[in-house]
């Protein structure tokens, strides 16, 4: 066609063909958030896609030099603001590690049933928008039925939906109440229910899996490659998950299976998650059994948590401690330390380095999805444009985090 | 724990103790500091070792400090997944010195350099393509380098007159605050009001 198999004589300048560069985003509903990928198309066929990002930059590392280690907290629900207590939990692992406090074993246990909490809400959030860009209505509507309910118990716990600002150095904010434990429980018994209804809706719908088999394919070589984390690695075959292999709180103490994938293929990533959102479940059921039993403190009292109400209202050394702790906050002695855990996305880590004051002095936000959208030209490339919708739901990216 | 990373660090710096200038372990972690122009090799070397095998990167990123010759610290964290441990290199940099990129053996490190270049103006040899990444098309100066003010120099609004973004030097209503936590009887380095007269004033 391009005139050179003998033509010569009508080849005209329209008859050229030549690649097609579009803009995929930034206001695009399949890019979750603020994506622009400038691609190069032959065809219907990617070539080349460069991501552009930091639309969503807010400059958090900046910020959080000029504010003590408290109030740094808050800023960690709105990276990752679909599974906020996850990484909250990196950074309260991160003050702890250098403080070297213990956190008491309620607060352990509330921290892993929020932090699968959090999984689920993920996860669903994940699954049922990925399957919105490749056609299904449906899934969404019935998965944020359970995300609101699981929104509530994020609300009952610390007052908030979404910010929660509820894992704090040295344990969580507050106790929970009996009546939400009970809740908890109440729901993890439904929920596998709804989520065999979208199970039903997805995992043999024809559509659907012509859309996600096979693409994406990702291999273990591309996993170290690229520096894959969490369901993007277990999609492939490795068994690799932080709360078994680093296990940090006490997750070493819980029941759970890790699924693989086999072809690390899209689908095979749907149906990781999907498993995952089943042995969450019975993570949280475990913990409410072990939450009923276990009673008792907490935070870990001492210099870098607030004294207990009823101290304050007796003892001057209490109050002084209380004002000192929220205005001045407390002073983290120097060193650095990397923290991380196993967010729904993959390793989220905090790299910390303190200078003995009241503020870091830099921390280093790892997010998950930074290393998945970066591999994008590489997964993408050779896939049909509408495939790009697919792998951008199957990373699982969130600007929150990526920007920072 | 820590007497493994003893062992892993004894074992690094014996195997290529050229590249490496000293090893601690703290916090049950490994830091290796390393020569600039040493990094490439030595990343290769902790790839393919059978006994290190950090196939994955983790990070890269790096930390101001102002007053010190070497200005910055490049920090790289590394994984095995398959020994399961991790590993930190450190390089000291000066402003005007350029670090050896590690595309080459890590494709992933291509968007932190361009990360540690938007952020601290960094530069690094041999990187396919070294351009800003987070900040605005267009953006001056670099960040997170502990000069840099936490307002920025512009700030953007939308202008109804010219019908389009327009960029200003930032003005603030009021001054960005910054407080000073220190106990004036400790580490303070200010004079307090009344002493300035006094001899062995600070």
């Amino acid at each position: 066609m391009d005139g050179s198999k003998g033509f010569d004589d009508v080849q005209t300048g329209e008859q050229q063909i030549r690649n097609f560069n579009i803009n995929f985003g930034p206001q695009h509903p399949a890019a979750h958030g603020v994506l622009r990928l400038v691609l190069e198309l032959d065809g219907e066929i990617v070539e080349r896609c460069d991501p552009h990002i930091g639309l969503l930059h807010r400059g958090t590392e900046k910020l959080m030099e000029s504010r003590t280690y408290l109030q740094n907290l808050p800023y960690f629900d709105r990276l990752d603001y679909v599974a906020p207590m996850n990484q909250e939990h990196a950074w309260c692992l991160a003050i702890e590690k250098l403080t070297g406090v213990e956190v008491p074993r309620r607060a352990q246990l509330i921290r892993v049933l929020y932090s699968e909490i959090g999984r689920v809400l993920n996860h669903l959030l994940n699954v049922t928008t990925q399957a919105m860009d490749v056609g299904a209505l449906t899934p969404p509507l019935w998965g944020f039925e359970e995300r609101e309910k699981l929104m509530c118990f994020y609300e009952r716990a610390c007052g908030a939906r979404l910010h929660a600002a509820y894992f704090r150095p040295g344990g969580v904010h507050q106790d929970l109440p009996d009546a939400l434990i009970e809740d908890i429980d109440a729901w993890a018994d439904q929920f596998p229910a709804r989520l065999q209804d979208i199970d039903d809706l997805l995992t043999e719908n024809r559509i659907f899996k012509q859309r996600n088999c096979d693409i994406g394919i990702i291999t273990e070589e591309d996993i170290q490659e690229w520096g894959f984390s969490g369901v993007m690695v277990r999609g492939s075959g490795l068994a690799w998950d932080l709360r078994r292999s680093q296990p940090y709180e006490c997750y070493d103490e819980f029941d759970f299976k890790i699924p693989v994938g086999k072809n690390g293929d899209c689908y095979d990533r749907y149906l990781c998650r999907m498993e995952e959102m089943r042995e969450s479940t019975k993570i949280i059921k475990q913990c409410v059994e072990k939450l009923r039993v276990e009673k008792g403190d907490v935070l870990a009292r001492g210099k870098i948590t607030p004294p207990s109400r009823s101290d304050m209202k007796t003892s001057m050394e209490a109050l002084i401690h209380h004002f000192k702790l929220y205005t001045e906050g407390f002073h983290v002695p120097a060193g650095e330390v990397y923290a991380c855990v196993e967010a729904p996305k993959g390793e989220f880590g905090v790299y910390l380095v303190a200078d003995g004051s009241n503020k870091p002095y830099r921390s280093k936000i790892r997010a998950p999805g930074f290393l998945h959208l970066q591999a994008m030209d590489y997964v993408a490339g050779g896939h049909q444009l509408a495939d790009v919708a697919a792998i951008i739901g199957t990373m699982d990216v969130v600007f929150g985090e990526i920007d920072r | 724990m820590t007497d493994a990373l003893n062992e892993l660090g004894e074992l690094i710096t014996a195997k290529r103790p050229d590249c490496v200038i000293f090893y601690e372990v703290a916090f049950d972690e490994l830091t290796v500091t390393v020569a600039p122009a040493h990094i490439v090799g030595l990343v290769e070397f902790l790839k393919n070792d059978a006994a290190c095998k950090f196939n994955s990167l983790v990070d890269i990123t790096a930390v101001d400090y102002p007053p010190r010759e070497n200005r910055f610290d490049v920090v790289y964290h590394f994984l095995s997944m398959y020994q399961n441990h991790r590993i930190r290199l450190r390089v000291e940099v000066a402003e005007d010195e350029m670090v050896p990129s590690i595309v080459e053996v890590h494709k992933s490190a291509n968007w932190f350099e361009r990360e540690v270049f938007d952020m601290f103006g960094i530069i690094f040899s041999n990187h396919p393509d070294m351009r800003r990444i987070l900040t605005d098309y267009g953006f001056r100066g670099y960040p997170l380098r502990k000069d840099f003010p936490t307002t920025g120099y512009t700030e953007v609004r939308y202008d109804e007159v010219e019908k389009r973004v327009v960029y200003e030097p930032v003005s603030l209503v009021q001054e960005y605050r910054q407080f000073d936590f220190m106990s004036p009887w400790e580490g303070a380095e200010y004079i307090l009001p009344g002493d300035e007269k006094k001899e062995n004033a600070k």
